[in-house]
């Protein structure tokens, strides 16, 4: 009898573990398996060009979603990732083209003033958001439409297509080669990764970005500026925007307007998926890249296996709420 | 069959965390009796009335109401029962209108679709039973006075059909003839035979209004008394019970020259023409009602609230605090009243609520935070304050309330203030905690901190400060110094009796 009774308490326990086991690591868990399934289902998805190249087409939004990690940190949202990705292209197609910025300097320049050019929107949406008490999806929502707007304005609606040959050549490499196997873009994206993950981690400002979201009031009582940090993630999210404008740019060789729609949508999925809280304080880097492959390896696995694009967003929509669903019950748990 | 009490609570016992906040409390109230519940803050008054109304769940005990015994586990089963809490904060949607508020949980009375014409007569009906026919009911609850709005709370109690109604210190938002008011309602619903359970801190109000009166302390029944074979005296003693040198620790600390000078502050109506000073060594006590502007005052010293007017000197010098940031750059510190809204993150572990404060000191280049550091930090603190915890990695609603207001407090004593505002420091924290909060205040005062300790309990205002402010609607009523500080006085000059 008394050795029934411990075998079922040792299931009871055992049980639980795996509860809880499968409640914290659920991201990690849903990546596992959709890397087997990938595997099983196609033997062409291990193969070392159909990984890299996932990496490769997946590192915009992997920045974007970093940019998007910080503000959601804080309790905010950025709507405007998409538009100003797209903005960022059309900028450095522009000081290409139209301009002839083809040196190596130029080249040099173009960049620079791109990456301003969205550290500066980041910055406008910041400044309404932080200093003049705006709600961030009104804010964002509004320089989504403007950032379009500008996009398309710049051409009048027609991509810019980026001549072979010249100085522009060195980006078009960059986005296109590598060393070795491992692209470029692929490196920029993993130093990225790196910086945002010590950033959020082991610095003063990642600490407060954290703490502003959690509580703004008890962090300004403690005598810090909170708006400070509220303004800052912004500007940072329009910075990475620009560059993920820019790495998007050099993979196509063209500028385009519509580039980067939707991305504000996905960023902000790879955010929850990865355990962040809408509501701030919560949210990890670590979480982020899992909610960016995650969101990757449904859309390459179903392209392998030839599914319509249509049926595709109704498996992503599932998982997002899926995942999601399984935070608010370990949430709840704690309570 | 032996009489039956409207209300009769048996052995309740009801812990959070491992910490009981009952144990074995029985309360009886009857019809047609307006029956006090008193005691200290954390007494467990208001633990006991959420279990009535079944906000709380009980670990242990009876509850009958009319001699029937009922299983109250939800607010629904609480209202069901015949239970309605008035609490301090109205349950009440601003943007409807006082009819749609009073009979919010039945508008249709069944029916899918509102008589509007029905609706308004209703409630027009319980309003004029009050005497409060001129309450217009097609009005929206946020135009109508505090007063008003507590009306329509009482209202929509009565629409409920409540043979119980429990009123949860009404009079903190209400001024004087808005009292009076209040009282002639609760004389109006005796007379109709409803059970009034009357919780309050103000012993005048006690004496003019309840029938009985029940004390708690520390979770324990006292005794219940008939109100006309007692004196406040008397009660009093009942209340506090306990021998204050035990409770208050003694200081040995060197009162030295004045650190911080207020002048002439103002800000809004809270705080008119508000001029105090405070010494080295010093702990300089705030007292007044609830509302009287105590927290406002801090609140614009420490840069937290814009001020209009009036000038702060530190160590002689005229500083302009224009923010917490700039405040806390001059060395002030606060310890804010509402902790889980300002106090700490509570979503957050301890080692970011403990070095909240201080980590420009714990951070070299880039603003890299120096990890060995912080713990160290941490752990002198941890000792210094004996807050018990598992892991600084935990999140700070892993902890109870007491230590989580030492984590709050932590992060001032990592910082180098030397000026610090405690706005009621031990809200909300069982009395060994107490203690042990009040022994940290004395060791900073030792240290040469000057503390500004705002409080509304008069034995901790008594026990603890050398020299006492009183306030009353914006102004300072009067200084006490050391010997002048008893209960007597203070509510003398927190009433706005002139002369003591």
């Amino acid at each position: 009898m008394n050795t029934t009774g411990n075998t079922e308490m040792m299931e009871i326990k055992k049980k639980m573990t795996v509860k809880e086991f499968l409640i914290r690591y659920n991201a990690i868990l849903i990546l596992a398996a959709l890397i087997i399934i990938s595997a099983i289902l196609s033997p062409v998805f291990l193969s070392t060009q159909n990984i890299f190249n996932l990496l490769r087409q997946n590192t915009p939004i992997m920045l974007i979603a970093m940019g998007m990690l910080l503000v959601v940190l804080t309790g905010g949202i950025d709507l405007s990732v998409g538009s100003i990705a797209a903005v960022a292209g059309m900028m450095i197609s522009v000081s290409i083209v139209s301009w002839n910025w083809t040196t190596g300097f130029g080249i040099f320049m173009g960049v620079a003033l791109t990456l301003i050019v969205g550290l500066a929107l980041g910055a406008v949406n910041g400044a309404f958001i932080a200093f003049l008490r705006m709600p961030a999806f009104i804010v964002t929502l509004a320089m989504m439409t403007i950032g379009r707007g500008i996009a398309y304005l710049v051409t009048n609606g027609q991509p810019i297509r980026w001549p072979e040959g010249t100085g522009a050549q060195a980006l078009l490499d960059f986005g296109s080669k590598g060393v070795g196997v491992v692209p470029w873009p692929v490196i920029l994206g993993v130093a990225v990764l790196v910086v945002f993950w010590l950033l959020s981690k082991y610095t003063v400002f990642g600490r407060l970005v954290i703490a502003t979201g959690s509580n703004q009031d008890a962090v300004t009582l403690a005598g810090i500026n909170a708006k400070k940090y509220k303004f800052a993630v912004y500007a940072i999210s329009g910075l990475m925007c620009a560059l993920a404008g820019i790495v998007m740019t050099c993979r196509s060789g063209t500028g385009t307007p519509i580039s980067g729609e939707g991305y504000e949508l996905d960023a902000i999925a790879a955010c929850v998926i990865g355990g962040a809280s809408l509501s701030g304080g919560r949210g990890s880097v670590g979480g982020t890249i899992i909610g960016v492959l995650i969101l990757a390896l449904i859309t390459n696995i179903m392209n392998l296996l030839s599914v319509p694009a249509y049926p595709q967003q109704i498996v992503k929509g599932i998982i997002i709420l899926a995942s999601v669903f399984v935070q608010s019950v370990s949430t709840k748990n704690q309570d | 069959m032996a009489y039956t009490h409207e209300v009769e609570m048996t052995d309740i016992c009801k812990s959070f965390g491992g910490i009981a906040a009952l144990e074995h409390v029985n309360f009886c109230a009857d019809r047609g009796e307006v029956h006090a519940l008193m005691g200290e803050n954390g007494a467990g008054k208001s633990t006991l009335m959420k279990i009535l109304a079944g906000a709380y769940s009980r670990d242990h005990g009876e509850i009958r109401i009319n001699g029937e015994k009922k299983e109250i586990n939800s607010t629904k089963d609480g209202r069901d029962a015949g239970i309605s809490v008035i609490y301090q904060e109205f349950a009440l949607a601003p943007h409807l209108t006082v009819a749609e508020n009073i009979l919010i949980d039945n508008l249709g009375e069944g029916k899918p679709v509102i008589d509007w014409n029905h609706l308004n007569r209703q409630a027009r009906k319980i309003l004029d039973w009050l005497g409060f026919g001129h309450i217009d009911v097609r009005e929206k609850v946020e135009n109508l006075s505090v007063a008003y709005q507590q009306v329509v709370e009482i209202s929509k109690a009565l629409s409920r059909n409540s043979s119980v109604l429990v009123f949860d210190e009404p009079t903190a938002v209400l001024a004087s003839s808005e009292e009076k008011q209040l009282f002639k309602i609760i004389e109006t619903l005796k007379g109709q035979g409803v059970c009034i359970i009357y919780i309050s801190h103000r012993l005048s109000e006690i004496f003019a209004v309840c029938d009985k009166i029940t004390v708690l302390k520390d979770g324990k029944n006292v005794d219940t008394v008939t109100t006309k074979d007692i004196t406040e005296e008397q009660l009093v003693k009942m209340m506090v019970g306990r021998d204050l040198t035990e409770m208050f620790p003694p200081r040995n600390a060197k009162i030295g020259g004045v650190t911080m000078k207020v002048e002439n502050l103002c800000c809004g109506k809270k705080v008119q023409d508000v001029s105090f000073e405070v010494r080295e060594g010093e702990v300089l006590g705030i007292n007044g009602l609830v509302g009287a502007g105590r927290t406002e005052t801090l609140r614009a010293v420490f840069g937290a609230d814009k001020k209009d007017s009036g000038t702060i000197t530190l160590g002689g010098t005229p500083v302009q605090i224009t923010s917490s940031k700039k405040a806390v750059s001059l060395g002030i510190g606060m310890l804010p009243e509402d902790r889980k809204k300002h106090g700490v993150l509570i979503n957050q572990p301890i080692r970011v609520n403990m070095t909240l404060a201080s980590l420009k000191e714990l951070s070299g280049a880039l603003g890299w935070i120096n990890r060995k550091k912080e713990d160290e930090v941490i752990g002198d603190l941890v000792d210094k304050l004996k807050i018990k915890i598992g892991s600084i990695e935990n999140d700070a609603s892993s902890l109870s309330g007491g230590n989580q207001q030492k984590v709050a407090l932590a992060k001032w004593l990592g910082s180098n203030c030397k000026i610090l505002i405690f706005d009621e420091p031990t809200r909300g924290v069982d009395v060994g905690a107490k203690v042990e909060i009040y022994r940290i205040i004395n060791q900073l005062a030792e240290e040469g901190a000057s503390i500004i300790m705002i409080s509304s309990e008069m034995p901790e205002i008594i026990g603890m400060s050398d020299r006492v402010l009183v306030m009353r609607e914006g102004k300072v009523m009067g200084e006490l110094n050391k010997n002048e500080i008893s209960e007597e006085n203070l509510i003398k000059l927190s009433m706005g009796v002139e002369n003591i």
